[in-house]
């Protein structure tokens, strides 16, 4: 039997749009998210959280709150497992997490969990949180990332810094990535102009609408089970174990419907601290977030502080590059600074780069991923030093990215050489578009920007099984947030030549599949789709089997044809084709169930790159911004359901546009979050938004069988910029700072005169 | 919690005269339900008043006057043509209000006694010289909406008083008034400054006017020279920027996460400029729809 391993045309199912399997749920209330789950018996948690920035716990009293007749349990630090240990950096992050979901000894930021309480109604849980006492002493505190880098800085905590920062830097500075090529001084020597610049980036969050929510179960024989919203359960599972203390495979995680993560939803904040009141109470318990608590005490992403330093020929031709990346990702380590240096200039071929990052603690929530974590804002501080050199240089800013495009082969800024890519598709299809050649109107300005990310593979594991109707399950272990199954059960339609609509895509929980990386990295597509496509073609080469045993003729004389074995070389046209479900119906007989598995840590993700064109308006009097036009232009490798991929295109660039314009965490004087409401905190709303236009560029990635890359994050790292560029043009001045808030833009008008 | 829904105002009253602890009136709710949910107050006493009759109610007066049901929701302002001819600037100030699930709930009355210094609508009441009757342990008075909110959610009123209904004055020739706030989005959005003008005109000169401003001060300012700096002129350029130097002086802000002081000061001046091209166009008898922006 001959299998092609790798197809890129002539598709039966792949590149068409059915309806998701998951919409009727969805618009009927019918989908169960994480806070539609009951249990007799339940109680309700809640987190009291400190209003310090800062602090060190001298003493919780918690008595009067458990004297409550409806408080059921009341725990603590003290309620977590003891034998997590305290490593620097991410070798310990079992300990960053345990510290960042319940406190030890010091509250480390405004929202921090100091204790939690399970009662008979949340009402209860929440009046019973007030009447726990709390003796903090009050500490210095730093939010702001250059601020924690300063030698007189409060430090957060002694010896979380890794091997890699050198000696003399300040504590609070834990990692430190320096990488690039060539010579960057020889190379600014031969440019003709060089621009050096300072940019700050705000923190921001994910704004996912559904808050954190899960109901916990946890028995004193240890034994657990956990329905949570999340992005991969697996994770989960195996973090929660290790925090209260028990074994993995005694809990069992099924994972909700889910109202949007965006990265934010690939850790845990509440589930821990449910299991543990479970466990204490000896009852079900479900902990639901406000907004407020999302915002003050989950995951945004980092702020950024950066230097960049780029020379330019007249003819364009870039001849060094330079960046410095400060990235704050709150009291933990983990800021994306490596990333936001590595993505950084990975657009371009240069001959002489150098980028340096480094990851510092603040007083601030333990950040998250956030689409792309670290490379928008990169992109937004090297592509605005790009659109000033071709401003000053009078060079058109598309032919100056198309000069200097990293294309196949290139060395990439980060190391590696780069395989088949698609950037140079997306620059010439946007010099192609109509929005590029569009007249703009008095007011308005026009902005571009390239952005790369890396993509991810990530441990998978899918398994598939036929009924005896010839109709066909598939069960992935990677959370649908974003139309997955869909396309799962499309690449699986594509494999086995059964329609769409026999084909049943579940998302199984930890129990009954092997281990699964979290929906993350762009990676859900590419390889649960990969694992899909690999566990269908095991299907298929069992009902060949099956068909060559019944024909009496060998297994590699059978091959697989539209949903039939058919005969094929010596013995083609010998015998009627046979459909899957003739085999399928009596398999009973013939050998057993058939079924498909796939488990591996694909390797072949292949980067991603996309290229937006906007145009903003902005009111020279009050500095406000409308963004009137919006092109994302990007490369797909496949567009396996293009109403998806078009999906993940347009959400990008709409998160984009807040991030730009007017999301921001905004700390006050006593580093408190001043702003933990959607009110205040200023997400684009849908009359804020033009249509965003979409063009799928499709260059295959030679390593996923249809030729899929993932479109999730690359649809976020340009509009930072893209919309920077616009803005600055529309108003006359370069803006350096996000956001660009009407208050920011009308003072760098003043400024400018 | 204590739940009332009494039949009169003059029981409404009673009741939250004798109450003790935190009481609130329940008119739309989107701002008590919301505060409640969010523990920030949790009233001890809570008095619905929309059962009471004619607090549903759009009233046009013989005299041309109108007077308005405290429990009227911005919606129905927004789709009564009449009101909406004579006073489009009053309309569209509340219709601004939130969204339109917030709009079919959401009144004129909890917007003025909720006490924010950013309510959209107030400073367009009072550029409409409209009045509250309120009722009281000895019975009804007059007053003007101006002198009900005195401070961030703090009002003028009473214990045992309560809002019984609005008043806003016969339109008359040739008048026109307006509202506009800034907000960095589109909607949803809470005013960083709002500015109202009501003025009148004689030919083409300002004869009477009066200019008001939210969010710039701990409560809503009724400038006056800000309007002395129109009336008499026909509203050419040297008037409005008059105009908007008279606003931006009368700004006390603060610094907050909604904006600087320096852009309160510079776009209320903006604003009012705006704001007074609109209602002079309207004086002139032109439809200018309502901006939800
Ligand atoms: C999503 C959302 C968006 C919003 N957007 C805006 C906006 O854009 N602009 C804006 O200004 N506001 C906004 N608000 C706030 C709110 O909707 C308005 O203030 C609204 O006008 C309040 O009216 P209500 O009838 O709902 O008041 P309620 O919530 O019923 O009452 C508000 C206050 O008024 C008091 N009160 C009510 N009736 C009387 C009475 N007869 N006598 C004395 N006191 C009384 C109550 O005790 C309470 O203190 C928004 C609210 C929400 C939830």
């Amino acid at each position: 039997m001959a299998l092609d391993d790798l197809k890129t045309k002539d598709f039966a199912f792949v590149g068409t749009r059915p309806n998701r399997p998951d919409g009727l749920d969805k618009v009927t209330g019918r989908a169960k998210f994480g806070a539609d789950a009951y249990a007799p018996g339940m109680l309700h948690g809640a987190i009291l959280r400190s209003p310090h920035a800062h602090a060190r716990i001298l003493r919780i009293d918690t008595s009067k709150a458990e004297a409550l007749k409806d408080v059921k349990a009341v725990v603590t630090r003290a309620d977590f497992s003891d034998k997590v240990p305290f490593e620097p950096g991410l070798e310990g992050e079992f300990w960053n997490v345990l510290e960042n979901v319940m406190a030890g000894d010091k509250a480390l930021y405004d929202g921090h969990a100091v204790a939690a309480v399970a009662a008979t109604s949340a009402l209860a849980a929440r009046d019973a949180l007030k009447l726990i006492e709390v003796e903090y002493e009050i500490l210095p505190h730093v939010t702001d990332v250059d601020k924690a880098m300063l030698a007189d800085a409060p430090v957060i905590r002694e010896g979380a810094a890794d091997y890699s920062v050198p000696e003399g830097m300040h504590p609070n500075v834990v990692r430190m990535h320096e990488s690039g090529h060539g010579d960057v001084a020889a190379g600014f020597a031969e440019a003709d102009l060089v621009v050096e610049d300072h940019f700050t980036t705000e923190a921001t969050h994910q704004g996912y609408i559904e808050p954190h929510a899960c109901l916990a179960t946890l028995g004193m024989d240890g034994k657990g089970e956990l329905w949570c919203c999340t992005q991969g359960h697996w994770i989960v599972q195996k973090t929660c174990a290790a925090l209260l203390g028990i074994e993995t495979a005694n809990l069992r995680v099924t994972a909700s419907e889910i109202g949007g993560g965006f990265g934010g939803k690939t850790t845990v904040f509440i589930e821990p601290v449910a299991l543990a009141l479970s466990r204490k109470a000896n009852k079900p318990v479900k902990l639901v977030m406000s907004r407020s608590e999302v915002f003050r005490a989950t995951g945004p992403t980092a702020s950024a502080s950066m230097d960049i330093k780029i020379g330019m020929k007249k003819d364009g031709t870039i001849t060094a590059a330079e960046g410095i990346f400060r990235l704050q990702g709150g009291a933990f380590p983990g800021g994306p600074a490596e990333f936001t240096a590595m993505c950084a200039f990975a657009p371009y071929s240069l001959s002489n780069v150098r980028q340096v990052g480094y990851d510092v603690m603040t007083n601030r929530p333990k950040q998250a991923a956030y689409r792309a974590p670290g490379s928008p804002m990169a992109a937004f501080a090297v592509e605005s030093v790009i659109d000033e050199l071709c401003n000053q240089l009078g060079l058109d800013p598309i032919e100056v990215r198309l000069k200097n495009a990293s294309r196949e082969g290139t060395k990439a800024s980060y190391g590696p050489r780069f395989q088949q890519i698609g950037l140079v598709q997306t620059l010439e299809a946007a010099k192609a578009h109509p929005h590029l050649s569009a007249p703009l109107k008095p007011g308005q300005g026009r902005g571009i920007s390239c952005g790369f990310w890396f993509n991810h593979g990530g441990e998978t594991s899918v398994s598939l099984a036929l009924s005896e109707d010839g109709s066909a399950q598939v069960m992935v272990g990677t959370p649908d947030i974003g139309g997955s199954r869909a396309s799962m059960a499309l690449m699986a339609a594509e494999v086995l030549g059964i329609p769409y609509d026999n084909i049943r895509v579940t998302i199984a929980d930890t129990a009954t599949l092997g281990y699964n990386d979290v929906s993350h990295g762009s990676r859900v597509t590419y390889a649960s789709g990969l694992a899909t496509i690999k566990a269908a073609r095991h299907a298929v080469e069992k009902l060949c089997e099956r068909a060559a045993k019944k024909w009496g003729i060998p297994v590699d004389a059978v091959k697989w044809e539209n949903g039939c074995a058919v005969p094929s070389g010596p013995n083609a046209g010998d015998f009627d084709p046979l459909p899957l479900a003739d085999i399928t119906a009596n398999m009973g007989q013939t050998g057993g169930p058939i079924s498909g598995h796939f488990e591996a840590t694909p390797e072949g993700a292949g980067v991603s790159f996309a290229t937006h064109i906007v145009d903003a308006e902005v009111d020279p009097e009050t500095g406000k911004t409308r963004v009137v036009r919006y092109t994302v232009i990007q490369d797909a490798g496949k567009a396996i359901h293009p109403t998806y991929v078009e999906g993940q295109f347009q959400g990008g660039a709409a998160q984009g546009i807040g991030w730009a314009l007017n999301e921001e965490y905004i700390y006050g004087e006593d580093g408190r979050l001043q702003n933990s409401v959607f009110l205040d905190y200023r997400i684009p709303v849908a009359s804020d938004l033009p249509m965003i236009d979409t063009v799928i560029v499709e260059v295959p990635n030679p390593g996923h069988p249809f030729g899929v890359r993932g479109v999730g994050e690359t649809s976020i790292c340009p509009p930072l910029a893209a919309i920077a560029n616009a803005v600055s043009a529309a108003a006359g001045v370069r803006m350096r700072n996000l956001p660009m808030s009407p208050p920011r833009i009308l003072s760098a008008l003043k400024a400018d005169g | 919690m204590n739940y009332h829904s009494p039949a009169s105002f003059a029981e409404a009253s009673r009741i939250a005269a004798d109450a003790s602890g935190i009481t609130r009136f329940l008119a739309g709710g989107t701002d008590v339900l919301v505060q409640l949910r969010a523990d920030i107050v949790t009233p001890d006493t809570l008095i619905d008043i929309k059962k009471i009759p004619g607090t549903g109610e759009i009233t046009r007066n013989a005299d041309g006057s109108w007077t308005l049901g405290v429990a009227v929701p911005g919606a129905e302002l927004g789709e009564h043509t009449g009101l909406v001819a004579d006073w489009p600037g009053v309309v569209e100030a509340m219709n601004l209000v939130g969204s339109t699930q917030v709009q079919g709930r959401a009144t004129l009355t909890g917007n003025l006694c909720n006490g924010s210094p950013a309510a959209d609508s107030v400073p367009a009441m009072v550029a409409a010289s409209m009045t509250a009757t309120v009722t009281g342990p000895d019975g009804n008075r007059i007053v003007a909406v101006q002198y009900i909110p005195t401070g961030p959610g703090k009002t003028s009123l009473a214990k045992g008083e309560l809002v019984s209904a609005l008043h806003i004055p016969a339109r008359g020739e040739n008048a026109g008034d307006a509202y506009l706030r800034f907000i960095p989005r589109s909607e949803m959005d809470i005013a960083v400054v709002g500015c109202a003008v009501n003025l009148r005109l004689d030919g083409d000169t300002v004869v009477e006017a009066r200019v008001s401003l939210g969010a710039v001060a701990p409560t809503v300012l009724l400038v006056e020279d800000a309007a002395a700096a129109i009336i008499g002129s026909t509203l050419d350029d040297a008037a409005l920027d008059r105009l908007a130097s008279a606003a931006s002086a009368a700004c006390k802000p603060i610094n907050d996460k909604r904006g600087t002081i320096e852009f309160r000061t510079e776009v209320a001046g903006v604003l009012a400029k705006r704001v007074a091209r609109i209602a002079y166009a309207r004086a002139k008898g032109e439809i200018i729809k309502g901006h939800h922006g």
